[in-house]
């Protein structure tokens, strides 16, 4: 049978046909498989050349069915290679080796490999793995059909959103900022092109990545292993090959976060730093927030308050105040950005979730991904923060990085999240003097915002490390909160000083609720208005940490908490949870807020909320 | 015929006197399955293959391991690991244990240790490419071919 013959019967009778690139280093195995997977009447390219192999799939797409590499290469490690297959093309991918060590085998499932051989490989093993290329198809097939759109809509759910991760996890990689955009279109689009070959890539959609963040963290991030992901999550359609490349992607974030946080943790300092700063945090990349947010350095007091109010969320959010300070877990979520502020408002879009305030308007608004966290489920770690709305999801990786899901992970179960957790962070940031940011605030919820506001702030100087100077406060303020912080932005700003705040600090610091406080709790309300904003955002939406706290600072006690204030500090709010689930009415009073908050703590276990101030 | 089928028998003796004393497994039998006539010469083809890279390999260990400086014993580790690789590709048993060995050696960064490995892996090979000449021969001559005299 000639090659052309073979190639124009393929499609029709697959698997005969199916294209392989081979790639092996090892002329006699190289040789061999070739040989091996023609007997299967396969159509069969073969390379020596990691390199050269990428460069062929990269020509065309559409060349090839499935890749085999072997593991040991001179001018590329094979997961490299596997990676950037998984990512760019989405193809499925054998890996092949002489070593069957479990620790190697795992290593490839867990960046994507869709089968691991051992050498020497028999035919029998070979006749089967047309079977990875009709999963896949199957996959893009449901995906193309029902969604087709370009959000994150229900309907894309397993398959591998490949493209839009990849395209997220490369931007991620590089620059967060502004991959949010760029990744929620994708999504839109990648998906299409049903036809050729597969394709069918899973859009990991919030509500998905949710699911998979929330098994992630059931299972132990280091225990959690693609086929007990994949049951935990029961999402139909989704196979274990998407769920192993959509893991590794979130691995390779969650290494970007903690690296933030730990740059963060300076920068919640500067989360006083107003506005400009934060809003360039806003670019609720989440990763990449936190730097900008450590950048702005400023971001305590000062930060505060010019903090626009959408930025104050993202703000507080941003590492430094969050909880990179002390604030548990890197991870911890980074309330959305906070951001909010001017800038913001497109990564807020993006992100969704954090993004709450983006906008000037209320901050709460933009916090929606303060409550998200209450979506991102609790768990500190990783996987909320995935739980960033944005339909990508997998991008959504808390931008913030700084923040990271840990904190926002406890978000998701309490309203306060953003109180409570210690990522109020408020600050620890130590530097703010005035306001402690710790804004903890935010964690109102619901009205009582106002008065976990006030511990929130005044936590500056309880909260002792995490930094979380005001970024950790706004991002407390989850939902209902958020409301609040609006109505006190302004304190937010002084107590940026580091009080950690620690969750506790929140709720222990009974900090004189100003009346602004109060004032939160009125608009609070019902929180999720701002919050929701996103609604998918479940992350945490970047809290606008009013800073009501800051009574205590000097920044200027007044805590009038009023929306507009809000938003000009720059707060970090707490973006209710859109759920308003635990919101209680607004009526609560801040104690409940703390109460809720410790309970969030216990949940979250970290401390500060990386609130990503999506800036 | 008669010739044909003796000779025939020598080679499936020799053949199978191979896989008893441990120079080739299994894999050599699939191998040898795997050719048919689009690729008659796979065999002989894969074998070839395979001792040009052993002999690069070996050539690349040895460098390694004369290093006085210094040994890399990733490279060498590097080079074992492929040369196991093929060789159990190909079903050289024997080869391939020595391999085994040869790894937990690198591992250990025992420098004798290695040597050692390093010359009986080069004993091993030198073995089976002769045995596999001669089964090739063998293999001619029973499939009713001429050996070519060089003259």
């Amino acid at each position: 049978m000639t090659v052309e013959q073979i190639v124009s019967e393929g499609k029709d009778q697959f698997p005969i046909g199916m294209r392989v690139l081979a790639v092996d280093d090892d002329p006699t195995c190289l040789l061999l498989l070739g040989t091996l997977l023609r007997r299967c009447q396969y159509h069969v390219t073969t390379t020596s050349q990691a390199k050269t192999a990428l460069k062929m799939l990269r020509e065309n797409k559409n060349k090839f069915d499935l890749v085999i590499s072997d593991v040991h290469m001179p001018d590329m490690d094979g997961f490299k290679l596997l990676e950037h297959v998984g990512l760019e093309m989405d193809l499925p991918v054998i890996m092949l080796s002489a070593n069957g060590d479990t620790k190697l085998v795992m290593k490839g499932i867990t960046h994507g490999a869709c089968d691991y051989l051992l050498k020497p490989v028999r035919i029998e093993e070979l006749q089967n793995i047309w079977q990875h290329v009709v999963r896949r198809k199957k996959k893009d097939r449901c995906n193309s059909g029902s969604k087709d759109k370009p959000h994150p809509d229900s309907g894309e759910d397993a398959g591998i959103g490949n493209v839009d991760n990849n395209g997220k996890l490369n931007k991620k990689r590089k620059d967060q900022n502004e991959d949010e955009d760029d990744e929620r279109d994708e999504n839109g689009h990648d998906n299409e092109d049903p036809s050729a070959q597969k394709k069918p890539r899973v859009v990991w959609s919030v509500e998905l990545h949710r699911k998979f963040v929330a098994a992630v963290n059931q299972l132990g991030i280091d225990k959690a292993v693609p086929k007990k992901i994949l049951e935990l999550m029961n999402v139909e359609k989704l196979t274990r090959e998407n769920v192993a490349s959509h893991l590794q992607k979130f691995r390779l974030y969650l290494k970007r976060i903690s690296c933030v946080a730990n740059q963060q943790a300076n920068m919640a300092a500067a989360l006083g730093t107003a506005d400009s700063a934060y809003l360039r945090m806003g670019s609720l990349n989440g990763l990449g927030n936190f730097h900008t947010l450590a950048g702005s350095d400023q971001l305590h007091n000062a930060a505060f308050r010019s903090f626009p109010p959408s930025g104050v969320l993202g703000r507080l959010n941003t590492p430094a105040g969050l909880g990179i300070r002390g604030l548990p877990s890197p991870g911890t979520f980074q309330l959305g950005h906070v951001q909010n502020s001017g800038n913001p408002t497109n990564d807020l879009s993006k992100l969704q979730s954090f993004v709450p305030g983006n906008h000037n308007t209320n901050i709460l608004q933009g916090m929606p991904m303060s409550l998200e966290l209450d979506r991102l489920q609790h768990n500190k770690s990783v996987g909320h923060i995935g739980e960033l709305p944005t339909t990508d999801s997998t991008t959504v990786f808390p931008g913030s990085g700084s923040l990271v899901d840990a904190r926002i992970t406890g978000f998701s179960n309490n309203p306060l999240l953003g109180v409570t957790s210690n990522s109020l962070m408020l600050e620890g940031s130590s530097q703010q003097a005035t306001s402690h940011t710790s804004v903890s605030a935010i964690g109102f919820q619901n009205g009582n915002a106002l008065s976990d506001f006030t511990l929130i702030a005044p936590a500056s100087n309880q909260l002792q490390d995490s930094k979380a100077d005001s970024q950790g406060q706004a991002s407390l303020i989850n939902c209902n909160a958020g409301q609040i912080i609006r109505s006190a932005p302004q304190e937010w700003n002084a107590p940026r000083k580091d009080a950690p705040y620690q969750s506790h600090a929140l709720i222990n610091s009974s900090i004189p609720i100003n009346s602004a406080m109060i004032q939160l709790g009125q608009c609070l309300d019902r929180n999720n208005s701002i919050f929701h904003r996103t609604t998918d955002l479940d992350s945490v939406g970047p809290l606008n940490f009013v800073d009501p706290l800051s009574i205590k600072h000097s920044e200027g006690d007044n805590y009038i908490m009023e929306p507009s204030v809000i938003e000009k500090e720059g707060y970090l709010m707490f973006q209710p949870r859109p759920h308003g689930s635990h919101v209680p009415d607004n009526t609560g009073s801040l104690k409940d807020l703390a109460s809720a908050m410790m309970k969030q703590e216990d949940d979250f276990g970290c401390n500060g909320y990386s609130l990503r101030t999506s800036i | 015929m008669d010739v044909v089928n003796q000779l025939q028998r020598q080679f499936i003796d020799y053949s199978a006197s191979l896989h008893r004393e441990g120079f080739l497994d299994d894999q050599f039998t699939q191998l040898q399955k795997l050719q048919d006539d689009n690729s008659p010469d796979f065999v002989v083809e894969v074998a070839s293959l395979f001792f040009e890279d052993c002999e690069k390999l070996i050539n690349n260990m040895a460098r390694a391991l004369e290093q006085q400086q210094g040994v890399d014993f990733r490279q060498v580790d590097a080079s074992v690991h492929q040369l196991k690789g093929s060789s159990s590709s190909i079903g050289a048993m024997r080869v391939k244990d020595v391999c085994v060995a040869f790894r937990s050696f690198c591992e250990a960064q025992n420098r004798e240790g290695c040597l050692r490995c390093l010359q009986q892996v080069t004993h091993e090979y030198s073995l089976l490419k002769n045995k596999l000449q001669t089964l090739f021969r063998q293999q001619i001559l029973a499939a009713g071919g001429s050996i070519p005299v060089v003259e």
